[in-house]
């Protein structure tokens, strides 16, 4: 062998069941150099990590975590074409390794068997054998190793057990190996898969791997319409009636995969594992017996979700505003920094305002991540799904939908990253594109500013019911069953197919590993802000230069500049007067102080009239008018698509208060009070108008960090655009229909 | 007695005869261990009724009643 071949880099392909490891094996072994991307046209996430190994690369390559290499969809089909080097963006794999759990070797041989056949050489991780051990199974490493024919490396992943075998495994056994070729199939059914691999072969398909040959003989569906080349009408009809051929001779198809498969294990394990005599039940199992008990199972799962809830919802906040205060202080800083002008209103008002609302969300990303990969890492997550799939499969999901819809009452976006779990693409993508229904903590500002301001405060039945909390949950409630439908619908149309398999593994109970949930934690977060943040920063900057050009101080400061200019003087002839002389009321300087800053108000908002978001406002307003909203609503409300919480501010800028309103501010909710229309000097706001502006912001899609996520989760625009259109066409048909219908039933006119 | 997984009751063991159908569902029955011959137990049932919880092969499953109508089974 040359020198230059000896320097090429390696590729080696990761593969396994779920729930052995692999994940906390891959990290492991690269550690934080890997790169993260999509495979092309699929949902798949392609991750690649770097290792060097007695000077030599290797590109390792993880693999979706699967039982089979059985695919059923695009998405499964990665893993075989990576594997057999199909997959043009991944170089042909040199070695497989191969990580299974070692407590439950029989069903975890079955994917070593179909790898084995794929003729690559292959290394076997054998991992958890403390787990094995702590369930009294014993295994003859060296045996298994020769009855398979691979080297054979025992693991343990979390606590970084064994990498250095493995990594000596792999620079040193795998380029000599000679893989071995299982052949568990019965003879007549082997004699078919040559039979047809030569059929495609005359139809000029060029010679199709056996593996691809044999899937295509047991797996109806998916993998003939996947147009592998030389898969004619005619070998169509050929794979039928072989399998006619083979039914008749009393092989049932598809089920001899799993028989031939499972007969192969059993006998590479025969002599290999030892169980100790079982003593009842384990204490895992009598764990489970709890908690997925009919009662303390629901009672403890219930109060699960409400202690996440409660965190992402309440704990993550300090740390927002800790944020946000940082954000505000820095925005100042640059402010006093800079003089007047359109860059300092760049830098404060777009650039630092729009890359602190991409920050904010951090908090409640790390809090969700943290919670889902300790409940992931323990095993309870797939109690979870077990405990909630009956009430899931109603609305058309399954069990696995839950968590990250209940997160997404927080904030859709952990919620929508957490739907990665969700290996049906159908299901995944109808959970996606709902979740940003469920009334995120970025809608409760309204909620609270609009209900303060416009719900009275009236009580029933004995103070326990309030109107304005019932309103509250009903702006939630909306959302939920508006979700509901939506999905419903979604299952039925777009999404329409057939029902997943929940077939799952429940594995057993573990203390979570504290590295992997740190890992957890900081991945997604690192990956939320590197993707959305370029984005959001510059659909923030958009929505500030319409909101600040064309900037015409000659027109729009004239009418104030000589009670300004009166004001200023005042307060500079009060400055050199001493102080210390008693009048009645309040000091005259913060009189002249408060006449000031409401005159600077009332320019910022005079700004906005003339800007272009003014403009853009004023020519909506015939479109907004039937929902009962003011060109300055409307303009609020475009102001607030790509971060609905901006909407406060914004309101505080057009109602001349300045922009720095929360929702718990007084005189925000007067001056809402005492808004009126430019034309008829009727009020703007009332009850119907508040009801249908708090629908709209249930329903709307303002947030751009949520669609730029689901872009990056869903690899292309097609859904965040369809989930854009969708929400905001429902926000304005349910705005419509609560003003029109609340006018009729209070019986006002606006 | 030949029936039905689905039919079997917490604490009960069945021995499987075969899995019907030739959809996704059943291969992945199949490929999760349950082939004929294969002893599993129920060893719960989800709070709602559904799914239910197996051990096969000395590991926890757990399949929908709709799914487990797949498998036909002998009582042991």
């Amino acid at each position: 062998m040359s020198v230059t071949t000896e320097r090429r880099t390696m590729t080696v392909a990761l593969l396994g069941n779920p729930n052995t490891g692999k994940s906390t094996l891959f990290n492991g072994l690269v550690g934080v150099r890997q790169r993260v991307g999509n495979y092309p046209g699929v949902t798949v996430e392609k991750k690649v990590g770097r290792l060097e190994i007695a000077g030599r690369l290797f590109d390792l390559i993880d693999l979706p975590g699967t039982y089979s290499l059985a695919p059923r969809s695009p998405d499964e089909m990665i893993a075989v074409e990576v594997l057999l080097g199909r997959q043009t963006d991944v170089a042909p794999p040199d070695a497989v390794l191969c990580i299974v759990d070692s407590s439950n070797l029989e069903r975890n041989l079955y994917l070593v068997s179909q790898v084995l056949e794929l003729g690559i050489p292959t290394i076997i991780a054998l991992n958890m054998m403390d787990v094995a051990a702590s369930r009294g199974i014993t295994i003859d490493v060296a045996r298994l190793q020769q009855q398979l024919g691979v080297p054979v490396v025992p693991t343990r992943a979390n606590h970084r057990q064994g990498l250095t075998e493995l990594k000596a495994g792999l620079a040193g056994a795998l380029p000599n190996q000679v893989a071995p070729s299982p052949k568990p199939f019965p003879e007549p059914f082997s004699a078919e898969v040559d039979a047809l691999q030569a059929c495609i072969e005359r139809r000029g398909g060029g010679v199709l791997p056996r593996y691809l040959v044999e899937r295509l003989l047991l797996d109806t569906g998916y993998l003939a319409q996947a147009g592998l080349p030389g898969v004619t009408p005619e070998v169509l009809q050929e794979l039928h009636a072989a399998r006619q051929r083979l039914e008749s001779a009393g092989i049932p198809l598809p089920a001899v995969e799993a028989i031939a498969r499972y007969q192969w294990v059993g006998q590479v394990l025969s002599g290999v594992i030892q169980r100790a005599a079982q003593p009842g039940l384990s204490r895992s199992d009598r764990l489970d017996r709890v908690l997925t008990h009919r009662v303390w199972g629901t009672l403890i799962f219930a109060a699960l979700m409400v202690l996440v809830f409660q965190a992402v919802f309440r704990w993550a906040v300090p740390v927002m505003e800790w944020i946000d205060g940082g954000v505000s202080a820095l925005g100042d800083a640059a402010a006093a920094w800079l003089p007047e002008g359109a860059v300092r209103s760049l830098l404060v008002d777009g650039v630092i305002a729009g890359a602190g609302g991409v920050l904010v969300f951090l908090p409640q990303i790390f809090v969700l991540f943290f919670f889902i990969a300790v409940l992931e890492d323990c095993g309870y997550m797939a109690r979870a799904a077990y405990l909630m799939d009956r009430l899931m499969v109603r609305v058309g999901l399954s069990g696995k939908s839950f968590i990250p819809l209940l997160s997404s009452f927080a904030c859709a976006i952990p919620g929508i990253l957490a739907a990665r779990v969700i290996e049906d693409r159908r299901d995944r993508l109808a959970t996606m594109l709902v979740a940003p229904l469920m009334s995120c903590s970025a809608r409760l500002p309204v909620y609270v500013l609009l209900i303060a301001a416009f719900i009275p405060p009236r009580h029933f039945l004995g103070g326990w019911v309030g109107l304005q909390g019932m309103t509250l949950l009903a702006m939630y409630g909306v959302g939920l069953l508006t979700a509901v439908l939506m999905a419903l619908c979604l299952k039925r149309t777009l999404l329409r197919g057939a029902t997943p398999p929940f077939v799952m593994e429940l594995p057993p109970y573990k203390l979570p590993c504290a590295r992997n949930v740190v890992y957890r934690m900081v991945d997604r977060g690192w990956a939320f802000v590197r993707r959305a943040g370029t984005l959001i920063v510059a659909v923030t900057v958009l929505v500030w230069a319409a909101a600040y050009y064309p900037h015409d101080a000659a027109e729009v400061e004239t009418p104030y500049r000589a009670e300004l200019a009166r004001l200023d003087a005042e307060l500079a002839a009060l400055r050199d007067e001493p102080a210390g002389r008693a009048e009645p009321g309040p000091p005259r300087r913060e009189v002249l102080e408060q006449q000031r800053d409401d005159l600077r108000n009332r320019v910022a908002g005079a700004y906005l009239h003339q800007s272009y978001l003014g403009r853009a406002g004023r020519w909506l307003e015939p479109l907004v008018r039937p929902l009962g909203w003011d060109w300055r609503v409307g303009c609020a409300v475009i102001a607030s698509f790509p971060a609905r919480e901006v909407v406060i501010g914004t309101l505080g800028v057009i109602y001349n208060l300045g922009a720095g309103q929360d929702e718990q501010s007084a005189p925000l909710r007067q001056r809402l009070r005492e808004a009126t229309w430019d034309d008829s000097g009727q009020p703007v706001f009332n009850v119907p108008v508040a009801l249908s502006l708090m629908v709209f912001f249930a329903l709307c899609a303002q947030c751009a960090s949520t669609l730029v996520v689901m872009r990056r989760e869903t690899n292309g625009w097609r859904w965040p655009a369809f989930t854009f259109c969708y929400m905001t066409g429902l926000a304005y048909v349910g705005a419509l229909l609560v003003y029109q219908g609340a006018r009729l039933l209070t019986g006002g006119d606006g | 007695m030949t029936t039905l997984l689905s039919e079997l009751a917490i604490g009960g063991s069945a021995r499987i005869i075969r899995v019907t159908g030739s959809g996704a569902i059943s291969m992945r029955l199949l490929e999760m261990g349950l082939t004929p011959g294969v002893t599993v137990s129920l060893l719960g049932v989800a709070p709602l009724g559904d799914p239910i919880e197996l051990d096969v092969r000395g590991y926890r499953l757990s399949v929908r009643r709709s799914e487990a109508a797949c498998v036909e089974i002998e009582r042991v």
